[in-house]
């Protein structure tokens, strides 16, 4: 078999393809990439199907060698890409060659990078998609939901291919230390809340917490007091902000549980996780609502622009 | 909660909740059981996912497909046709179940808190016919309802770090199989030797929403015979 190489899994590195659709009925909830932007942009560099598998590469210290000619990628958080010692930029295509060894550094701002290959990851599937959730034990490399570990081989096709690409700067996102602004639908449960909770809701800051990870952000800030009453648990979409019983909200994401019984007052808008997917524990973010017929617009014109 | 029912609410930017009534019941299951089908039907290229849950349906639609007016709309025309069907949606099914202070470390404190002696407790969790109201928490996990109430017991306190495959838990008025080994916080009274999920075959659960299940009690003979493993990690807090 041929492919790529793990000399070091670095921090947490998963296979991630578009996800897992149209199994929620039985539980299974979707993965996929948790920036899907820079995702998107690491598969068209390499000419991919939008839905093919990359490589989710959480923080970094992740060490490849290839045993082919290939195309690769990398996007996401701004990490030093190293092709047999030579630093290489991110955001464009390399060729590489058979024995050539990809090093990816760890982040100075954000912390999730992209790497796509020529073709895909050719990963078996499970459910219709590659993606890894360790929860479920579902995905990846031996469809149990493992993280990468060293000494596998991801299977990958050589490419004759050699056309470089480069996305211009503006797409790139810019990383900052500043507040996150995180554009929320408002929904669910949301006329449940009184007008000075949902004030509250979005006039204070919240810390993304220790406890975050692709299946749901806690966060932590000034309480919002409400009144649980016994709710009956139903179906959680992408993006759903649920208030805890101690009045914290919890932002559930690719990850997560399928059902539950907390009450929410709506969802982050979906280019805004894309967002969260760069922001570590202890970074400060703030909601606004955006309208929904505007969301749509907006889902609909970037589906238009990216071909 | 506004007793016009069904009602559509917005859920996030791709999607909506369909709320069909204030309580569970076996009715409104077969109902929700039936609209999902019938939507998958009339909408099939534009849902992405369809969630059923006790008295909801969440659709996931493909907003680049169809917009939320459009999908109301579509929504709320298969739902005044399919509430006038008769509804034969959903199979039975019997589960074997080993039920035993072996397998069912929380047998005595159910037993304990209900006032019941182990054998009623055993032989009052058989009699129900359940409904499958849900499906979530993992893979293949089925929320069963509801049970006769002399057997409820709240969750525990702090949930168990390992729960092996196949565990028979209730919480409250619900009872459940564990599909495969995982945290849990239910009280444990069985095992049941049949898997739940079984991701490489179709279909992979057993069950889906809208399905009834019935318990038979086994013996541990039984019990091993089909594939059950006892002495296993149960009871591990």
């Amino acid at each position: 078999m041929t492919g790529l190489k793990v000399i070091n899994p670095g921090m947490y590195t998963l296979i991630q393809d578009s996800g897992r659709q149209g199994f929620h009925n039985i539980g299974i909830t979707t993965g996929g990439p948790f920036d899907s932007y820079s995702f998107g942009w690491a598969n068209k560099l390499c000419n991919n199907l939008e839905s093919a598998a990359c490589l989710e590469i959480l923080v970094g210290g992740l060490v490849l060698k290839s045993t082919i000619a290939t195309q690769i990628a990398i996007t996401g958080a701004d990490v030093t890409i190293k092709i047999n010692n030579q630093s290489v930029d991110g955001w464009c295509t390399h060729n590489i060659s058979a024995g050539d060894q990809i090093s990816i550094g760890y982040a100075t701002a954000g912390c999730r990078s992209y790497l796509a290959v020529a073709g895909g990851i050719q990963c078996p599937l499970i459910f219709g998609s590659a993606s890894t959730v360790k929860r479920e034990k579902l995905g990846g490399l031996h469809k149990n939901g493992q993280a990468l570990a060293q000494g596998d081989l991801l299977p990958c096709n050589a490419s004759q291919e050699n056309t470089t690409r480069t996305v211009a700067e503006r797409y790139r996102p810019q990383f900052d230390n500043d507040i996150a602004e995180i554009r929320v639908i408002l929904g669910y449960q949301h006329n449940q809340f009184e007008p000075d909770q949902l004030n509250h809701f979005f006039d204070n800051d919240y810390t993304i917490s220790q406890q975050s990870d692709r299946m749901g952000y806690r966060l932590e800030g000034s309480a919002i007091e409400f009144s649980h009453n016994n709710m009956i648990s139903e179906g959680i979409c992408l993006g759903a902000i649920q208030i805890t019983t101690d009045g914290q909200p919890i932002i559930l994401l690719c990850d997560r549980q399928t059902i539950g019984g907390y009450p929410k007052l709506g969802s982050v808008f979906s280019p805004d996780i894309a967002k969260l997917a760069q922001l570590m524990p202890g970074r400060k973010i703030r909601f606004k609502t955006i309208d929904l017929k505007q969301a749509q617009n907006l889902l609909q014109q970037s589906a238009q622009s990216i071909i | 909660m506004s007793s016009e029912l069904p009602k559509i609410t917005v859920a996030g930017e791709n999607s909506v909740i369909v709320y069909f009534s204030e309580r569970p019941c076996t009715r409104t299951s077969s109902l929700i059981a039936s609209t999902a089908e019938q939507l998958d039907i009339a909408l099939a290229s534009k849902i992405i996912d369809l969630v059923p849950s006790y008295t909801s349906l969440l659709v996931v639609y493909d907003v680049t497909k169809i917009d939320y007016l459009t999908i109301e709309k579509a929504i709320y025309a298969v739902v005044s046709t399919s509430s006038d069907k008769p509804l034969t949606i959903g199979k039975s099914i019997e589960l074997p179940v080993y039920y035993s202070l072996e397998t069912g470390p929380d047998l005595q404190r159910l037993a304990d808190h209900t006032k019941l002696s182990i054998d009623d407790v055993i032989s009052i969790h058989q009699q129900t016919e359940y409904t499958v109201y849900a499906m979530g928490f993992a893979p293949g996990f089925a929320y069963l309802g509801e049970t006769d109430e002399k057997i409820a017991m709240p969750r525990l306190a702090t949930p168990r770090a390992e729960v092996p495959k196949g565990a028979i838990g209730i919480a409250d008025r619900q009872t459940a199989i564990y599909p495969a080994e995982s945290p849990g916080g239910w009280n444990l009274i069985g095992q049941c030797p049949t898997a739940m999920f079984k991701p490489n075959q179709k279909p992979s659960t057993l069950v889906e929403v809208g399905d009834k299940v019935r318990f038979k009690a086994i013996s541990r003979d039984e019990f091993i015979q089909l594939g059950g493993i006892a002495n296993s990690a149960v009871g591990k807090a």
